[in-house]
Formats: C-alpha cells, structure tokens, sequence
C-alpha cells in the first residue's frame, strides 16, 4: 500500500478538490434537492401560487393507475431492452472472436451504431417500420404479419424495444469482445482436450469467466433502458398508442412539461431516483456475489 | 501399448513461417520423450499437433497406431499440462479434476472415487474446496497434474510444466513427476529449454533446432555423442568448448579426421596444469574469470581468440590472469565438419 499523503497545509486539499465538489453540488445536488422540494409542492391552475403538501403528490402518483400502468411498461421494456441488448451482443462478440480475417474492420463496423443518437437512431426505426411509409412494414404485411405499431401496443413496444437495443448492442460488444480477449487461450483450450464441445465450453467455461462484464453490462443498461431510451420513445411512439410505451421517464416528462403538473412530475422523478438507486443497490449485493473477479 | 508416431511432420502458418519442417520421431508405449530446443524451435508447436490444438500442415501423427490427423483434441485421449496450469479459475480444485470426467458422461460415484484417489497421490486431498487462486504455485502445478492423472488418458503432453516454479520446488516437481510418469506408465511426451531438466527426464531425448530434430537419443547418449556442433553447445551445463580447427596448434589436427572444422571436449574432459608445463600436445590457455560453485569451479578461459571453459573439482588455485596447459585425450575429442556434422 503506498502511504497515505498528508498535506501540511489544512485549506488546499479542501481548495484542490472545490472544483468537483461544486460541479456536483451544482449539477447534481442542488437540481436533486430542488426535485425533492418541488415534490411536494402544489401549483394553482395559472403558476401564480404554490403551497406546500408535504407528501400528497406521492399520494395521488402511486394511486393512480395511469403510474401502475407505466411502471409495468418500464418493467416490460427494461428487462426486454437489457436482455435483448445483452445476448444479440454477446452472440456477435463471440462470432466476432472467431473471425480471423479482417477481425478490426468487423468490430469498427459493429460499434459505429453508438454513434447515432437516440432520437436519429428512433427516426430510423420509426421509419423502416412505419405502417405506411416503412419499406420493412411493407415486407412484415407481405408476410402476413397485421403489422401497425400505431395502434398495435404490443407491436410498439417490440418496435420501442428493437430500436433501443439496437442502439446499446455496440457498446454492450465492445465490452463483451474485450471480456472474451481477457480469457486465457490455454483454458479453452484444456477445456477442448478435457473432452468439452463448443456449446459446453462456453457454457462452463466462457461464460461464468464472463461474469463481471456480463454485471457490469447489466447495471448499466437498466440505467440505459430506465433514462437514456427517452428520445427514442419520444421519436417513435411519443408513450402511444394509448399508454402502451409510456415509461417513467416518458411520463415525468409528459406530466410536468407537457400537462405542466410540476408537483407530479418532481414526485414522479424522486421516485424514479430511489428505484434506480435500490435497483442498483441490489444488483451490487446480490448478483456480484456470484460473480468471479480474476 | 500407447505409443505415439510422427511420421515427417510439418507445419507452416498461413504467414508462411515454417516451425516445424519435417519431424519424425517414434516414441515407444510408457516412454518419456522429452522435446528440448531454445525458444522458437518449434517444440511447443510440435506438442500442441499432437494434442489436436493446431492443425497438421502435412505429415502424420498416430496414437497406438491410429492416424490422429483429423481427430479433435478430445477424442486423442490425451492429457496435457500447460505452463500456466489453465486451471478454471471459477472452480473448485474438485471441479477442475472432475471437469474432463463429467465431460466424457462418467458415473457420479466413479468421479468422486477418482478425484479423491488422485487427490491423495498427490496429496492434494486437504485442498479440494479450495479454489485456484487460494493456492500456491506448486500446489496449482499438482492440481494440473492431477487433472491429468484423474482422467488416466494413453498419453500425457507436458508443455514447461515446471517454469513457472522457483529452482527449488522445480528440482522436486521434477523427480515427482519423473516417479509419477514411471508408476502409471503413461507414454508421454514433454517439452521444456531446460536441458538440465531434459536430461534428468528423459527416457529418449529428442533435440530440437529451427523446425527439425538434431538428435534422438538416450540423454547420456546424446551428451557423450553430440551428431551437431548445437547438439554440443545445447546438452550439457556448462556447453561443450568449440575450437575451430584453424586456431588449434598441428600437433592437436594431427589427429583430426578428413574434413574437420570444428573440435568439441566437454569442460572435465580438459585436464590442465601450469603453463611451464607446455607441451606439443597441450593448447595455450589464459584464465579470464574463475566461478567455484563448490563441489567444482568452472574456469573461463581465451585460446587465441576462442573462449573455453574448463571443471575443476572443487576448490581450485587458479587465478585470473593464469596462463594453463590444456591437455585433451584423444578420446574425448568430438571433430566435426564444416557444417557442423560430427565426424566419427
């Protein structure tokens, strides 16, 4: 262990690490707090007057069904995105490691998808499956699928779901091939002479060495799916039809700078923040439990 | 009788690098065969071919007489130890000795009566809970060795198996291994640079240079009768002194057969004495360093513009700077020709 620093002077470690403790206070504590304030406060109809409610925001938030309604949305549509997200970018990482030729043009090919932005990245989609325009809904009804995400919900959120994992499949590859380089040759390699077929191998093997990417791949994307996946919903469905893609973020937003009950909203987000945190929370402590470092 | 034939094997990568340019080698059942060569030779590539890791480019490699060419690793039934062990890092000691077993569909009790049998042998049996990195470096290398024995294979691969060990516990695992091999008489086949532990191994002794084989032999055998100027310099600790003939005095290449360029004698096969004592029969020699190491001293000497290296036995009163008398018996004298075949 190297040995603890000790300044002799008493203000300038407080002096060299001010900067960053006020980028986070300004961006990130104030607005917090200010969310939690203004979650429990009530506007009048015309912004002129706010009073205080303690916690009757909350109140009618969790009684409403519209937020049930859209708590199970963001269920269906995070675990779907992260497991979607997740296993195509694993199969292409382990395709990827077999390639021997050309293996660098291959994997720059499959990151570019990163660098769309969400809401181009939901344009694209919008348009490729737009029941009249859509030159891929055009092909989905030339097989008899009743193909119209306008008014099918289920069908908006497979479209919601493909588009947003799209997008996270890139990164989720990078780390993925990176986990997979990370693997020593010689073990698969005994695992070959051990008697193992490839199918086993990954399995028992490539897999569970796999484990704290596939973790770390994990927290991240229910992030992704929770508050980053905004633009798409906005670009592809706006929350429709009906409610059928509205998730928590999608409707903070709806509530409070659309329909401008900023009360609702403000609770909408603490609550966001507390499922994140507790979901978080409890990946680190039960799933990392079984995960092998090194 | 598991024995292992190569039949003019070679490999060629797609980068056009020959390793391995035709080796043929014959390798009888309960034989240890030990491929020994400085880095490079192709010796590791030669393993990894015949346990089914890289493919063949042409030639023929067969186990018990059947042609392994175009079999996978796992149906060679074969075992290999690697350099670093490649112990699964997620499993239990148990479950990297029962790995192989599970794979190939054995019974449950007939594992766990192995693995533990194993286990004792290599008295291995207080760790099996234990996982990979909760383990010493010697104690990885008995797990690998066990997850080898475990599975009782026709032929056990050793690719340096020992170099990741301190010299103390690499002088142990040798002889431990070397017993082991002998009591399952298991054909095997190990790989390693250190000639020392090649010679001490070896049943038959194969050595390796740039893709082809230079000698096959019993150890001793290739030590007294080195067929190449390498062999000479490879085999033997310190190597076997090289005089061109050029530099050796008449009276010496008197004796030299038709065609000779090189002479060969081992370190103790050189007796000296003071430089008064300078004869027609003897080579001029000047002491430029001195190592005791205890039961010997090796003496670094300069003929001319040639080094050489010279035993003596224990303490020794030579100095630095001493000029010596070098005798050679004839008989001990290794001729070869210019491109560095022995002459007889």
């Amino acid at each position: 262990m190297t040995p603890r620093v000790v300044f002799p002077n008493k203000i300038l470690p407080y002096l060299l690490v001010a900067p960053q403790l006020a980028i986070t206070a300004i961006f990130f504590y104030w607005p917090a707090s200010q969310a939690l304030y203004q979650s429990m406060l009530r506007e009048d109809p015309f912004g002129l007057k706010s009073s205080f409610v303690w916690f009757a925001n909350f109140r009618k938030v969790l009684a409403d069904p519209n937020y049930l309604n859209s708590l199970k949305v963001t269920a269906i549509f995070s675990v779907s995105t992260a497991a979607v997200a997740m296993s195509v970018a694993l199969l292409l990482a382990v395709m990827a490691d077999k390639v021997v030729r050309s293996r660098g043009l291959y994997r720059t090919l499959l990151i570019w998808p990163y660098a769309v932005a969400p809401a181009i990245a939901g344009m694209l989609w919008l348009f490729l499956f737009n029941p009249s325009i859509g030159s891929l809904a055009y092909l989905l009804r030339a097989a008899g699928i009743a193909w119209d995400p306008l008014l099918n919900g289920t069908q908006a959120m497979v479209l919601v779901v493909a588009a947003a994992a799209w997008k996270q499949i890139s990164y989720n590859f990078l780390f993925f091939v990176a986990g997979l380089q990370a693997i020593p040759k010689t073990l698969i390699e005994a695992a070959a002479i051990d008697g193992a077929g490839e199918t086993k191998r990954f399995w028992t093997i490539v897999f569970p060495l796999l484990a704290p990417t596939t973790f770390f791949l994990l927290v991240v994307n229910t992030v992704y799916a929770f508050f980053d996946t905004f633009g798409i919903i906005h670009a592809v469905t706006g929350g429709g039809p009906g409610k059928a893609t509205e998730t928590l973020v999608y409707k903070v937003y709806n509530d409070g700078f659309v329909n401008l009950i900023l009360g609702d909203s403000a609770a909408q987000s603490v609550i966001l923040m507390v499922i994140v945190i507790a979901l978080t929370a409890v990946q680190f402590r039960y799933v990392e439990r079984k995960v092998h470092y090194g | 009788m598991a024995t292992v034939d190569l039949k003019d094997v070679r490999k060629t990568y797609p980068s056009g690098v020959e390793a391995v340019k035709g080796v043929s080698i014959a390798i009888h059942d309960k034989a240890l065969c030990v491929l020994v060569g400085p880095s490079g030779c192709g010796k590791s590539t030669l393993l990894r071919m015949i346990a089914g890791l890289e493919a063949i480019t042409d030639g023929a490699i067969a186990i018990e007489g059947k042609v392994v060419n175009a079999i996978g690793p796992a149906e060679r039934d074969i075992a290999m130890v690697f350099q670093n062990y490649a112990l699964y890092p997620h499993m239990s000691v148990y479950d990297n000795m029962a790995y192989g077993l599970r794979n190939r569909g054995t019974p449950r009790d007939e594992i766990d009566r192995r693995v533990r049998a194993t286990a004792k042998t290599l008295e291995l049996d207080h760790l099996l809970k234990r996982q990979p990195r909760e383990l010493s470096g010697g104690q990885r290398q008995r797990v690998a060795m066990g997850r080898a024995i475990v599975r009782n294979p026709k032929v056990f691969l050793f690719d340096e198996p020992l170099s990741n060990l301190d010299a103390k516990l690499r002088g142990q695992m040798r002889v431990e291994i070397k017993n082991l091999q002998r009591a399952l008489g298991v054909t095997s086949v190990y790989v390693t640079h250190d000639q020392l532990e090649a010679m001490t191994l070896a049943d038959v002794l194969v050595v390796m240079n740039a893709g082809v084989v230079e000698q096959i032999g019993a150890p001793l055998d290739v030590y007294e009768r080195p067929e190449t100027t390498f062999v000479a310099s490879f085999i033997g600790a310190p190597p076997m002194n090289l005089l061109p003939v050029a530099a050796l005095p008449s009276s010496i290449t008197s004796a030299a057969p038709a065609g000779a360029a090189t002479l060969g004698f081992r370190p103790e096969d050189g007796t000296f004495s003071d430089h008064s004592e300078q004869s027609q029969l003897s080579l001029a020699a000047e002491v430029e360093g001195v190592e005791p190491v205890g039961a010997e001293s090796f003496l670094y000497c300069r003929h001319a513009d040639n080094r050489l290296i010279l035993r003596a036995s224990g303490r020794t009163t030579v100095e630095p700077g001493a000029r010596l008398a070098v005798t050679i018996a004839p008989e001990k004298m290794h001729w070869f020709d210019g491109e560095g075949k022995r002459l007889s």
